[in-house]
């Protein structure tokens, strides 16, 4: 079904979009930025933070919310909407803890972002601000509730990407708050897609601190290592130790993770993992080096093909294993040794 | 994977992980996707926002049943017969689709017909406890449907049975055109990273890179010319039946790489005991593994963090691992350690880097050709892809079955090797959960994984609980006619009365200590995991 299309004018460029698209998707497809906290491109629209604000025909809208109509004119940068905008960080940041410099989010915080890009170095109004005593015991995901602006994208991705409901908004005013059923620990299945999406330091991975932020980090593009879905993965590298993992929107998983991807990444850095060849003698297995261990397999190998025939040694291969590598290790057994008993326990 | 490349003649997964969200129907059977698959269930979700209906036929329920409009609550091992009452139904309704069966199917004939005819939904009522009404709204969804999809796992594979119930799914979705078009098809997800991997490599004792049988002349020919050595022309011998030759005295040593059988086959005294009698083993791993415990030398690897190469994923996609920390200590590349063996072996493999190595795949395998490290930049590639201007292959089977026609199979119901009697009154299904990873050698090393769950547990109706008096966290003795374990009982109405569950991950209370070793499919010789007959006992 094509969709009708729709023309308006944005920042004095002419703009064909289908109708039914948002004045903030528009200006975005056209490479104009516009500032937003609780909009995000997955999820169903919230228009909560303000931040998004456009002038239409003198008057200012939610440019998230606000479909384009035919024949609108859209202003995203008036000194008048600037101004709103700057107020508005500028409330939000009055009820924020000023720790950027301890914060686990800083340089990849949007709303850190938006007070740099607005210069704001203190927040001009004064009040109230919130504290919560307790910790949230999960864990997984650290909960600085002090530093949550309230978007609402955690509660909508648990909702609606996860299917979990795992949390949402709880009394009205100053008080509201995000927390789960009676204000217990979190007690979900820690996909973390909510920390994925936080805008701000609210939510982080508990293992992330304090390992390291945006400096010296590489950045490696890679594949989860657990079940069959192949989700890309990209490992946040210090100092030869991976120190978080996340996933890009435009992969095939589209940036949503399960536990054991975001999470269970230890086992890599493990003080338990092999890190000598060893062979067992009398009983015990002592460390050799490598050219002792490989001789001796060669050895055995070998006196053992030649005493009962190439199909007396069997290989068994892994679905953990790289295909260079399962292609590697049958060409082995089939060519090495001469057989074809080769075979790996999750192939059915 | 044999049952399907029998009735198509290629076994993988027809459809892409993105088309799951424009199917108009989705079965799920015999598959704890939120768990096991959790991205392949956020696809689910999407797809029933966006107004597809969902089945699912599971003997737990399953966290996905939450989004589900009809649940299927099978005995276990009993897939088959829901499946052909199923097709009763859709035959009986004329929900057939003809041109589809005429054109590009074989098989649906007399003896095909003869045998859905006796599976009547009450007959299938009576063998799976699903009631009829359910059956006959299964197979009406199903049947009017237009785009599809059947989603399984090893709830259908592990089984004395399990080719059986796969080319009952293989029935259904043929017989309904739910095959070789974009959105619908039938769609095996695979357990691990790269499951599709070391089987389109030819890591099975039968086939060559690429599925090319072993036994063929033509086919052993091109790969002693790539290689460049005589090879065998007899094929090997399967991961169960290596077990068993080596109980016989007839297999002597074995290399194993990156496998914790000792935990995840079935009869753990027995494997341990026949492992042991070996002249020699070799066991190359990340950690020191239940069977890397017993071996004669232990070779440290790399992990996936640390190495370059490919996995392929469930949905024949190639992607690029990449290497992002140095591993610890001396550990070495596995590719580098069979390098290294071979040489001494006397048979030089010279490779200058993974990418050299997945070129000489490509020579092996042609539906692999067109697939390059270069390419793989720019993000994965779907096999086939035989040449560097192809674009990958979204879903199989477009235009035709690579054997001709789809083939029908004629499928009655078998009973499980082991039913549930008076000895031992529960049916014991085994899998994973969320938060472990099979044998646990990965995810046990995750403190915080740990924090939530850290310990073995039995999944127990409350009613069957009430009955045996066994509380909430309660130790318990599971017992079965090859051994027992003790468990934590968790009690939960995940299970229906008379069936329990024990996931497989933890080495204490090993569930495989318990399963049967010789329960095995007569075709593709997988154990039956899903079902053995058990007692359970307060301590």
């Amino acid at each position: 079904m094509k969709k009708r299309m729709v023309r308006c004018r944005i920042n004095d460029i002419k703009v064909e979009v289908p109708e039914g698209t948002t004045i903030l998707e528009a200006a975005r497809a056209q490479g104009i930025y516009i500032p937003a906290l609780c909009y995000h491109p997955k999820l169903s629209v919230t228009g909560a933070c303000r931040v998004c604000l456009v002038e239409v025909d003198g008057v200012a809208v939610v440019s998230c919310a606000t479909p384009v109509e035919e024949g609108m004119t859209i202003i995203t940068n008036s000194p008048y909407v600037e101004e709103l905008r700057r107020d508005i960080i500028d409330l939000i940041l009055s009820d924020h803890p000023y720790d950027c410099m301890v914060c686990q989010k800083a340089g990849d915080c949007e709303l850190q972002e938006l007070a740099y890009f607005y210069q704001i170095r203190y927040p001009r109004f004064s009040g109230r601000k919130r504290s919560y005593k307790t910790k949230d015991g999960n864990p997984f995901i650290e909960r600085e509730m002090e530093k949550c602006i309230q978007c609402g994208r955690c509660v909508k991705v648990c909702d609606e990407i996860q299917g979990v409901c795992a949390i949402d908004f709880a009394y009205k005013g100053f008080e509201l708050k995000v927390c789960p059923p009676f204000e217990k620990d979190l007690d979900c299945e820690f996909c973390g897609q909510c920390v994925s999406v936080c805008p701000t330091g609210a939510l982080v991975g508990k293992d992330w601190i304090p390992k390291g932020r945006q400096m010296n980090i590489k950045q490696v593009d890679t594949v989860c290592p657990y079940c069959g879905c192949g989700c890309n993965i990209t490992l946040h590298v210090s100092r030869n130790e991976i120190i978080r993992v996340t996933s890009k929107p435009d992969t095939l998983n589209e940036g949503w993770l399960c536990v054991k991807g975001r999470f269970a990444y230890q086992f890599v850095s493990s003080p338990e993992r092999l890190k000598k060849p060893l062979i067992k003698r009398n009983g015990r297995f002592e460390e050799v080096s490598w050219d002792t261990a490989l001789d001796f397999v060669a050895q055995r190998f070998k006196e053992i093909k030649d005493k009962y025939g190439p199909d007396a040694i069997a290989g068994l291969s892994s679905a953990r294993c790289t295909n260079e590598e399962n292609y590697l290790f049958q060409k082995f057994l089939r060519a090495a040794i001469g057989t074809n008993n080769i075979d790996h326990c999750a192939r059915y | 994977m044999v049952g399907l490349a029998t009735v198509f003649g290629s076994g993988a997964m027809t459809n892409s992980i993105e088309e799951i969200e424009n199917n108009d129907l989705i079965f799920v059977i015999g598959s704890n996707t939120k768990e096991n698959h959790p991205i392949v269930a956020l696809r689910m979700i999407k797809a029933v926002r966006k107004g597809a209906k969902l089945i699912i036929a599971d003997p737990r329920r399953v966290p996905l049943v939450r989004f589900a409009h009809l649940w299927l609550q099978q005995r276990p091992g009993t897939d088959v017969a829901l499946l052909n009452s199923m097709m009763h139904v859709i035959i009986k309704e004329d929900l057939v689709d003809r041109d589809f069966i005429i054109n590009m199917t074989e098989g649906f004939e007399k003896e095909f017909l003869e045998n859905i005819e006796e599976y009547t939904p009450e007959v299938g009522e009576k063998i799976t406890g699903v009631p009829r009404k359910k059956i006959i709204e299964a197979a009406r969804l199903y049947g009017r449907a237009e785009r599809a999809g059947i989603y399984y796992t090893m709830g259908i594979t592990q089984h004395s049975h399990g080719s059986d119930n796969v080319f009952s799914i293989a029935n259904l979705a043929l017989m309904t055109g739910n095959l070789g078009k974009e959105n619908s098809g039938v769609n095996p997800l695979r357990g691990q990273n790269n499951v599709q991997g070391s089987t389109d490599m030819g890591c099975l004792p039968d086939n060559y890179p690429g599925y090319q049988k072993v036994h063929l002349p033509a086919v052993k020919e091109k790969f002693e010319r790539l290689w460049g050595v005589p090879l065998s022309d007899k094929p090997g011998l399967t991961a169960t039946e290596m077990i068993f030759e080596a109980e016989a005295g007839k297999l002597r040593a074995m290399y194993i790489m990156g496998e914790n059988p000792v935990l995840s086959d079935p009869e753990v005294e027995h494997t341990l005991k026949v492992l042991k009698g070996l002249d020699f083993l070799v066991v190359q791993d990340i950690f020191m593994t239940e069977t890397a415990e017993i071996a004669d030398v232990v070779l440290p690897a790399a992990s996936f963090a640390e190495k370059d190469g490919t996995f392929t994923n469930t949905e024949r996609r190639v992607q690029r691992i990449r290497r992002a920390v140095k591993p610890p200590g001396e550990a070495k590349e596995d590719s580098w350690i069979i390098i290294e063996l071979s040489r001494r072996m006397g048979y030089e493999m010279n490779y200058a880097n993974m990418a050299e190595v997945f070129r000489e795949i490509g020579k092996a395998w042609p539906a692999v050709a067109g697939i390059t490290y270069s390419r793989l930049e720019q993000g994965g590639l779907q096999w086939p892809c035989p040449t560097l201007d192809h674009p990958g292959t979204k879903y199989l089977f477009k235009g035709g079955f690579p054997r001709g026609k789809g083939r029908f199979t004629v499928v009655r119901y078998r009973d499980p090797m082991e039913m549930a009697d008076e000895q031992y009154p529960f049916v014991l299904t085994t899998g994973r959960q969320l938060f472990h990873y099979h044998t646990g050698s990965m995810t046990r090393k995750v403190n915080a994984i740990n924090r939530v769950c850290s310990e073995p547990y039995i999944e127990l109706n409350p009613d069957d609980a009430l009955s045996l008096d066994i509380k909430d966290g309660q130790m318990v003795k599971v017992s079965s006619r090859r051994g027992s374990i003790t468990l934590k009982a968790y009690l939960t109405e995940i299970v229906e009365r008379g069936v329990v569950f024990i996931p497989f991950h933890f080495r204490e209370a090993a569930v495989n200590k318990l399963t049967d070793s010789r329960a095995l499919d007569p075709l593709c010789k997988i154990p039956e995991l899903k079902v053995c007959a058990v007692r359970i006992e307060k301590v």
